[in-house]
């Protein structure tokens, strides 16, 4: 099985930027921006999600397969989310 | 036993696995949108069940299940490159990461329970309708996540064995990768329970 590699400095400075991430949105949560909190929150903890599912699950040395799957799902779950906000929005 | 190895299904077993998750990101992402709605509808109600979270708590639980989701794929990297004594030691400090994770969770909720805030409890029955769903999902979505560590331990538990045994090579270590992508997934749902739960203001 061919498999690739991941060097433990990949990993280490992977940690350290999540690390780094954790203290930036700690930090964030001290301002008061009334509903971008919420967003910015939001998108921190996304571009964590992101370093963790791109470094530490792998996503980027697998096949095709396996990243059109992940992002269908995310589709899935945007729409289950929209459609959700569209109903009560509008109610 | 060696020769089974040439017809196992490396990809598949893969597949199968992350499909596993695909379903996981589903369940929780259903009661992150009950959060979102929730949230719309009593936005001051969930500011002050915020504040009664203790950030120490949150922020160190972060800190430590980050910790384990890098200890458990340096242990992949270290079998990969056949330094077994490494993978077995990443593998240790992964489950004591989860261990001190519950002990603190174990404290956190034990704080709550003492204060009378928890479901059906006096305080948030006859307290704001708000205050009473904010802590109802905060004790749904992380109770079901420890759950998830839980088994994520005892997963990463059975990894541990079979490397110790010798029965995850770097030519066959699918075991571990599953059992790392589970732990990554149990990460990756506290990486957004962390901000919304104890961060909100």
């Amino acid at each position: 099985m061919a498999s690739h590699i991941i060097s433990y400095k990949t990993l280490a400075l992977t940690l350290g930027a999540l690390l780094v991430l954790t203290c930036v949105t700690v930090g964030a949560s001290y301002v008061d921006m009334g509903r971008l909190n919420v967003w910015i929150a939001l998108g921190i903890a996304s571009l964590k999600g992101a370093l963790v599912v791109v470094i530490f699950m792998h996503m980027k040395y697998e096949s095709r397969i396996l990243v059109v799957s992940f992002i269908s799902t995310l589709c899935f779950l945007a729409i289950m989310i929209g459609f959700t906000f569209w109903d009560i929005a509008f109610r | 036993m060696s020769l089974s190895s040439s017809t196992t299904d490396h990809t598949g077993k893969k597949l199968g696995m992350w499909l596993f998750l695909y379903t996981e990101i589903i369940l929780f992402g259903g009661l992150f949108v009950l959060y979102a709605v929730y949230l719309t509808i009593h936005p001051q109600d969930f500011i002050d069940g915020g504040k009664e979270l203790n950030r120490i708590f949150g922020f160190a639980n972060t800190v430590i299940l980050l910790i384990s989701s890098f200890a458990v794929a340096a242990a992949i990297t270290a079998v990969q490159k056949e330094q077994k004594k490494t993978a077995l030691v990443a593998l240790i400090v992964s489950l004591l990461c989860g261990l001190i994770f519950l002990i603190n969770k174990y404290f956190e909720w034990g704080h709550k329970i003492h204060n009378d805030i928890f479901p059906n409890s006096e305080t948030l029955i006859n307290g704001p309708k708000g205050l009473n769903v904010f802590f109802g999902l905060y004790y749904v979505i992380t109770g079901l996540h420890g759950v998830h560590i839980i088994i994520g331990m005892t997963v990463i538990l059975v990894a541990l064995i079979y490397t110790a045994k010798g029965k995850i090579t770097p030519t066959r270590f699918t075991l571990l990768e599953n059992a790392g992508l589970y732990w990554h997934l149990v990460d990756l749902i506290w990486i957004f329970i962390f901000p919304l739960f104890y961060l909100i203001i």
